[in-house]
């Protein structure tokens, strides 16, 4: 992107030589290109959203008629009977029910982490280089692999068909790669704070809270928005272990219209695919600064 | 506001590093006492074991009348500076300051009106709603110092506090400490402090006494001016002092004088330093602060004659240095008395005043030569 910038530009009132000239006109096409290359390689990585979007205000019979994104006689129909669903209830249940699966979950996450991942980075324990290569070891574990012991021991403590396999891993700090993440944005925090504090009297968990977690916080938005999306977007995780619709969440009740229709409504099923989006949107906008700033400045933090 | 005693302290890192081989230090009520010392001879690790930050792995350390190894931090009645602040940085001034009381669940009233007294003492009153990363290094030290000093500790450990300011800062934030150690003890709340520095200035200018350390062991504990008068040995002797005292071996043979032989030349530094000596003739290391080498036009009598090897002018004094043999010198001569001819190269003789000079133990560094006053 420095291209142009690149050519030093002479300070006084002498006229460009035909060098200069030749450089620059060099250095202008050769950064028309490259924005060139990167629009068109942006606008197709981005075109299915373009068209999800455009297409959830066609009708079903348009769909497949016409390639372009423009909807030739636009209507929410999709998304009204979308949001009424083929089911007893209405597409807001399933938000409501996802939220209910989020919201602990990633609180959960965000406590969990932090306990772990404090003990891990400040205290010297028996057993710690072990315990943490075994944390290290589960965040390389395909998660395929634990599925089926998983499924077995919540079927026998009888969690089957409620929330709770999908939140408590995760509030014991099951998510290693969050875990890793804390440790390594830790490391980075010089202990000095951490200690006027235990001067200053504290004990190690108020530490822990009004410092450590202060100091934290970066790191923590970026754990929760992560937790936030992925859950957000989890499909199998509420497919093995919610059974009874009442309690489906969005990635699920998508599905759900797929199913049951006997003609798929695809104008429904985009509609609601695009408010499914919505909320991580929202989110990730909302905390982006954070966002960024957690998962880049884990090593650059004085 | 109470003694401060360490009894045969040691401390063995984790890896097994011994850091600091049995020390003891007593530091009087309401003392200034400096720890000082060439980097990684412990004084921080000292320091730290002090405010119970380190583990103790040998000794005993007392705060008045109670031994603390095994208390924390917080009920050991210490506060400390540290080096680089360490200021909560996501509280703004006036939380900092107030967080160690809040925590010792202090009522909020109480916690504003120490807040503003210390932030008077300090001058910080401005300051109070802003954020440390809004401060400048000065500023965020005063702050630091506040906070240390706000719940009235026994015990105020710094830990080179001043090393982050620049020169002219350093010397106003050192007088600073010191006189508000000076104001504590007028008003009749004296406060005793450890404070740990690698700069001879801020051990001298500022310590009631001051502890030269090396490799985790205490060289010497004196006020600065026998540090400087009488240091125990040749550590101290070099360490203490700028430039750097010249550190010679010569062979020392006592006739009427005391002679001393430095590459075939022989002059005689006087009966003085005879009478102080309690060593056997033979080789040892001769110590004489360049402000106390003389120097003369070459073959005066009784003089060392030397290379000059180089010329610092530093404006009201110049140092000389010059090599007798192998034997590098400096010597310190104020400018006016200096002879401006005097070039690179140039042969120049050197005088030994024996009340100024010391000797050495060769092989133990001792310093031989504290028999009797120095004058
Ligand atoms: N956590 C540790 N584990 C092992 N060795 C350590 C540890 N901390 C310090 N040391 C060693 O102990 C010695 C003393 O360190 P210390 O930090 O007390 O030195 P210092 O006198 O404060 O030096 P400086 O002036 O550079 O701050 C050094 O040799 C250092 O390498
Ligand atoms: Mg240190």
């Amino acid at each position: 992107m420095a291209a142009i910038t690149d050519i030093p530009v002479r300070k006084g009132s002498e006229p460009p030589t035909a060098i200069e000239l030749k450089h620059r006109r060099k250095a202008l096409r050769s950064s028309i290109l490259r924005y060139s290359l990167l629009t068109i390689v942006g606008l197709i990585m981005i075109y299915p959203l373009i068209w999800l979007v455009g297409a959830s205000f066609k009708t079903n019979a348009e769909m497949f008629s016409s390639a372009g994104f423009w909807p030739k006689n636009p209507t929410i129909s999709g998304y009204i009977e979308g949001w009424q669903t083929s089911t007893p209830y209405t597409f807001g249940r399933f938000f409501v029910n996802t939220m209910w699966i989020i919201i602990p979950k990633t609180i959960g996450t965000a406590i969990s982490c932090t306990l772990v991942a404090y003990g891990f980075a400040r205290f010297e324990f028996p057993g710690k280089k072990f315990l943490f290569m075994t944390v290290i070891a589960t965040l390389l574990l395909p998660n395929v692999v634990t599925r089926i012991p998983q499924y077995l021991l919540f079927r026998d403590i009888g969690w089957l068909d409620s929330f709770l396999p999908l939140w408590v891993p995760s509030a014991l700090a099951g998510d290693a790669f969050f875990v890793f993440m804390v440790i390594q944005f830790l490391r980075a925090i010089p202990r000095d704070m951490e200690e006027a504090a235990r001067v200053d009297g504290a004990t190690t968990l108020q530490t822990l809270i009004y410092i450590v977690v202060p100091m934290l916080m970066p790191a923590l938005i970026s754990v929760c928005l992560f937790q936030f999306m992925w859950t957000m977007n989890d499909f199998l995780g509420p497919l093995i272990y919610i059974s009874s619709v009442e309690k489906y969440p969005v990635s699920l009740a998508l599905k759900l219209s797929i199913d049951t229709t006997e003609a798929f409504a695809w104008n429904q099923i985009l509609a609601m695919s695009v408010l499914a989006l919505a909320p991580s949107l929202i989110v990730f906008f909302m905390a982006q600064k954070y966002f960024i700033e957690g998962i880049s400045s884990g090593g650059v933090k004085g | 506001m109470a003694e401060l005693q360490l009894k045969g302290v040691e401390k063995t890192y984790g890896n097994g590093f011994k850091a600091v081989h049995g020390i003891n230090l007593d530091v009087q009520e309401g003392e200034f006492m400096v720890l000082v010392g060439p980097s990684g001879c412990a004084k921080s690790t000292t320091l730290r074991m002090i405010a119970g930050l380190e583990t103790v792995t040998g000794g005993e350390i007392r705060i008045g009348d109670n031994v603390v190894n095994d208390l924390v931090p917080g009920k050991r009645g210490i506060a400390m500076v540290f080096q680089n602040y360490a200021l909560y940085p996501h509280m703004k001034v006036r939380r900092n300051l107030g967080f160690g009381l809040q925590l010792r669940g202090k009522p909020k009233d109480e916690i504003a009106t120490a807040t503003g007294e210390v932030s008077e003492i300090l001058e910080i009153e401005k300051l109070l709603d802003r954020l440390p990363k809004q401060l400048s290094g000065g500023q965020a030290q005063r702050v630091a110092v506040g906070r240390a000093l706000i719940k009235h500790p026994d015990v105020f450990l710094f830990d080179e506090p001043l090393s982050n300011l620049d020169a002219k800062l350093r010397a106003a934030m050192r007088v600073r400490i010191t006189d508000l150690h000076k104001r504590l003890k007028a008003e009749g709340r004296p406060a005793t402090v450890v404070y740990v520095t690698h700069d001879q200035v801020e051990a001298m200018t500022m310590g009631d006494r001051i502890c030269v350390m090396k490799d985790g062991h205490i060289m010497q504990v004196a006020d600065p001016v026998t540090l400087y008068e009488r240091p125990a040995n040749a550590f101290v002797a070099g360490f203490i002092g700028m430039p750097e005292m010249n550190l010679v071996p010569v062979v020392l043979t006592r006739g009427l004088g005391a002679q001393v032989t430095l590459d075939g030349q022989t002059i005689d530094a006087g009966d003085e330093l005879a009478r102080r000596l309690y060593c056997q003739d033979g080789p040892v290391t001769l110590g004489i602060r360049p402000q106390h080498l003389g120097v003369v036009p070459a073959g005066s009598p009784n003089s060392l004659t030397g290379t000059v090897t180089n010329i610092e002018f530093m404006g009201h004094e110049v140092n000389l240095h010059a090599k007798v043999g192998n034997a590098a010198f400096v010597a310190v001569v104020p400018s006016e008395a200096f002879d401006r001819a005097t070039q690179r190269g140039d042969k120049v003789g050197l005088t030994v005043s024996g009340g100024h000079a010391h000797v050495f133990d060769v092989s133990s560094g001792e310093n031989v030569s504290l028999r009797g006053q120095l004058n």
